[in-house]
């Protein structure tokens, strides 16, 4: 066999396996959305959910999953922030930094449900905040930090050291180049990192049963004020989100709907995913353009 | 007689056990180009370096002997490398302009420095981008990324962005050597223009470049200063053996 023949046998045993790969991916979108999509509708986007009659929604869900979400970034972005730059850009290659960059890989690798139970041991347990929002918010802190710290790293890993190198040769302080050159012309590829990490936290479920609960207590839409229970501000509350909801209806569902409930439910997280997916690319793209050639 | 502005005295450079400067002696004059040459290896870069203290980023650099400013210790335990930065610039071998418009590049260090004087800034950008040659050609666009400039005109705008902080000394690495020789030429110029405000100090591969634009050459080979003097006698009438076969292509 010459060697024009084993290159296009193996270009064809290439592309069959990647058709495989996409082939398997657009039959599970397809199936969630094909079952999904009929059941979308303002009503079932917006309306709370019922527990024994047909008709709920799960506006009440899908409000708890971007209130969890941001509370999550606001307390996990910082945190991963400063632990990147520490990493890359100050830390000497010693035991110290070896031994957090090992921690974070093993965080990183943990099982979602083993962060949900120590969630639920020390935060909803330990420190009485129950099942709540904030609880949640902190398990999806632990789940989100490793994968955000490294995604930043890479991140700053790609602004090339000449930029570096620049930036203190002007007589720059290194906090003046971290923060004034390198930071910013890290912006797109981190901003790409932050919004595909929110599609890995947005669609947790398992890091969330046991921390920010299950159930969905009535919210009043009109009340801001975030110590009111109903409020939907207050970060004290249960706060069930609709990937948890995916699996309660599904493992112990008692209203009539409750095929229909999950296809929709499934559909909607799925669609929110892929948007977050979308708007990364086009955002870092957009800013990348902005800040490279006019 | 002028003053000298630069010296270093028995200047040793370790990377870990490797000796890579041996005992370096060599004084600059205020104003005027100085080129650094020898075969790649040889530690003219690595000379270089050590004049802004950029060496201090690489770790397991160790540096003995000593280098002055003005008099005053680069390497002085209350030495501020921030400000030395200021005043020795440095222009790399490889444009490196910052992801911003071409304005915010020139101004950079002023800005962060707190000045925020909308004309001043704008007169130095003017300055600094003529002073660096390349005005004309970036005026209309000051506000476009600099990096959707070509690479002769990004390094004008690195050595405009130097220009800047109104340094004393500028080194430049081998500025030419990732360039077409239309932009290479476009750089010797604006040193040419440059030599009588500032002291320049360059490294460079391009012998005919350090013949036309040096007023004195210094010869460097394995981590040694092997001869300097002014660039014609250099040339012309080279005193030491090596540096005649050096520069007349006998090897490296």
């Amino acid at each position: 066999m010459n060697s024009k023949t084993q290159n296009k046998i193996a270009i064809g045993g290439l592309y069959g396996i990647a058709g495989l790969v996409v082939l398997i991916l657009l039959a599970l979108l397809g199936y969630i959305l094909v079952s999904g999509v009929p059941q979308l509708s303002w009503h079932f986007l917006t309306a709370p959910g019922k527990a024994f009659l047909k008709g709920g929604g799960v506006g009440i869900q899908l409000y708890n999953s971007f209130y969890l979400l941001i509370l999550a970034m606001l307390i996990s972005f910082p945190i991963a922030l400063g632990a990147a730059v520490y990493l890359y850009e100050y830390a000497k290659d010693n035991w110290v930094t070896t031994t957090i960059r090992t921690a974070i890989e093993i965080l990183s690798s943990l099982p979602s449900v083993v962060v949900g139970l120590f969630g639920f041991l020390f935060f909803v347990v330990k420190l009485h905040l129950g099942f709540s929002i904030l609880s949640g918010a902190f398990a999806l802190t632990f789940f989100n930090l490793p994968l955000l710290t490294r995604s930043i790293e890479d991140s700053l890993r790609t602004i090339s050291d000449v930029q570096r190198e620049g930036g203190l040769a002007l007589g720059l302080s290194r906090w003046e180049t971290v923060t004034r050159v390198i930071l910013p012309a890290a912006v797109p590829s981190i901003l790409t990192g932050v919004i595909l990490s929110a599609g890995r936290v947005f669609g947790e479920a398992a890091a969330l049963i046991y921390t920010a609960g299950q159930s969905a207590p009535a919210l009043d839409f009109t009340d801001w004020n975030p110590f009111n229970i109903s409020s939907p501000l207050n970060p004290m509350r249960p706060a069930e989100t609709l990937a948890v909801h995916i699996w309660k209806i599904n493992s112990e569902g008692i209203m009539p709907d409750a095929k229909a409930i999950s296809s929709g439910s499934s559909a909607v997280l799925v669609i929110a995913i892929l948007l977050f997916n979308f708007a990364a690319r086009y955002l870092g793209k957009r800013l990348y353009k902005r800040l490279t050639s006019a | 007689m002028k003053e000298e502005i630069l010296t270093t005295q028995d200047l040793h450079l370790y990377y870990g056990d490797k000796e890579a400067l041996k005992g370096i002696n060599l004084n600059f004059d205020e104003k005027g180009i100085t080129a650094l040459i020898g075969p790649s290896g040889c530690g003219k870069s690595t000379y270089l370096r050590t004049l802004n203290r950029m060496n201090d980023l690489i770790p397991n650099v160790t540096i003995t002997g000593t280098i002055k400013f003005k008099g005053d210790d680069l390497y002085a335990p209350s030495a501020d490398t921030v400000q030395i930065r200021k005043e020795i610039g440095m222009v790399f071998q490889q444009p490196n302009p910052f992801p911003f418009s071409i304005y915010d590049n020139v101004i950079y260090g002023l800005r962060i420095a707190g000045e925020k004087d909308k004309e001043k800034l704008d007169a130095v950008v003017e300055k600094s981008l003529r002073q660096a040659a390349v005005w004309d050609e970036v005026k209309d666009h000051l506000h476009e990324s600099a990096l959707a400039l070509s690479g002769g005109q990004q390094q004008r705008v690195c050595i405009a962005r130097v220009l800047a902080v109104s340094p004393e000394i500028i080194l430049l690495d081998e500025p030419t050597s990732a360039l077409d020789p239309v932009s290479s030429s476009q750089i010797e110029a604006t040193l040419l223009n440059l030599r009588h405000d500032y002291t320049i100090i360059i490294v460079t591969h391009n012998l005919q470049q350090a013949s036309r634009i040096a007023d004195r050459t210094a010869f460097f080979m394995n981590g040694e200063l092997i001869e300097v003097d002014q660039t014609k006698n250099i040339f012309m009438n080279p005193a030491n053996k090596q540096t005649e076969d050096y520069i007349s292509g006998r090897f490296g």
